[in-house]
């Protein structure tokens, strides 16, 4: 399979998220965002983590004029893999790949820590390794995490199983820690092939790093 | 020209740094806000001198980039 994972200015988590791939065997190669054109035949875009331009105006408000980006909506209106990690979740948002939008952490503190995760829906290729309703460990750091939508979107997101991870404690009780509407800490389009969430799977690959619950996640995308 | 574009986030949307605020102020002893909301005001000096041309122009700005619209609402002021 081949992996792009693309690097915008203020991108952090672009050599983590190749070492996991890289881990699980697979080639990757990091774009910068002035590229125009994907590699040839990529599978997987990835759009890690970090603080894109600063997060000036808003978190991923600017990222998304990058030109690269063009390449990437085709890709997913083609039907191609996409996942976006973190600030990469948050451009999906702002590009309109996904719906809701991101607001400051209700406590209005960065939040940086494991945090338990409850598997809602597993049906995609994504969590095709997981099973619906498995609690599972994965660190979040973000101050930006608190998923909106409004009461329709919600309606749509829960009849179409497009919700993939709630935030919930060890035992898997609804557990908050940003605000997010219905806990929400994952979700996917409608045609379940882009995927969107802010905890960090690639910091949870090896059990030397306290998880390696997030690489049965990446490794969805593995054939 | 001058352009003040305000960004808020809209009514009903829970506002976690007004709320922040608010809070402080009620430690300071400022007991008698009832409510804090914090949006931020972009200021654009641009070159257009038609009014509603630049309206139009402003507009598109915001609902492209200067705002969020599935979160927030923008005013835009001539100046």
């Amino acid at each position: 399979m081949k992996v792009a994972v693309v690097v915008f200015p203020g991108t952090n988590c672009e050599v983590d998220t190749k070492h996991a791939y890289e881990t699980l065997g697979q080639e990757v190669e990091l774009v910068w965002h002035k590229e125009e054109r994907l590699p040839q035949e990529v599978d997987l875009v990835v759009l890690p983590g970090g603080f894109s331009y600063g997060d000036y105006l808003r978190s991923a408000a600017i990222a998304k004029f990058s030109p690269i980006m063009k390449e990437v909506q085709s890709h997913a209106k083609k039907g191609g893999y996409v996942l976006g990690i973190c600030n990469g979740f948050q451009m999906l948002l702002e590009m309109g790949l996904l719906p809701g939008a991101m607001k400051r952490n209700a406590n209005v503190h960065f939040v940086s820590k494991y945090h338990h995760l409850k598997v809602e829906n597993s049906t995609n290729q994504f969590l095709r390794h997981l099973t619906s309703g498995q609690i599972i460990n994965i660190p979040i750091a973000h101050g930006e995490g608190n998923y909106f939508i409004d009461e329709t979107g919600l309606t749509s997101l829960r009849a179409n199983n497009q919700i993939l991870l709630t935030y919930c404690d060890a035992q898997g009780n609804p557990q908050n820690p940003n605000g997010s509407v219905a806990n929400i800490a994952g979700i996917c389009n409608e045609a379940k092939n882009v995927f969107g969430l802010m905890p960090h799977p690639e910091r949870a690959i090896e059990a030397l790093l306290g998880s390696k619950d997030g690489r049965a996640m990446l490794e969805g995308f593995v054939a | 020209m001058k352009v003040i574009v305000n960004v808020q986030l809209k009514n009903g949307v829970l506002d976690p740094q007004g709320k922040a605020v608010h809070h402080a102020l009620g430690s300071l002893g400022f007991n008698g806000v009832n409510d804090v909301r914090i949006g931020k005001q972009i200021l654009l000096d641009v070159a257009g001198t038609d009014a509603k041309t630049v309206k139009e122009e402003v507009t598109k700005m915001c609902e492209e980039l200067l705002a969020n619209t599935v979160i927030e609402d923008y005013t835009i002021e001539l100046a």
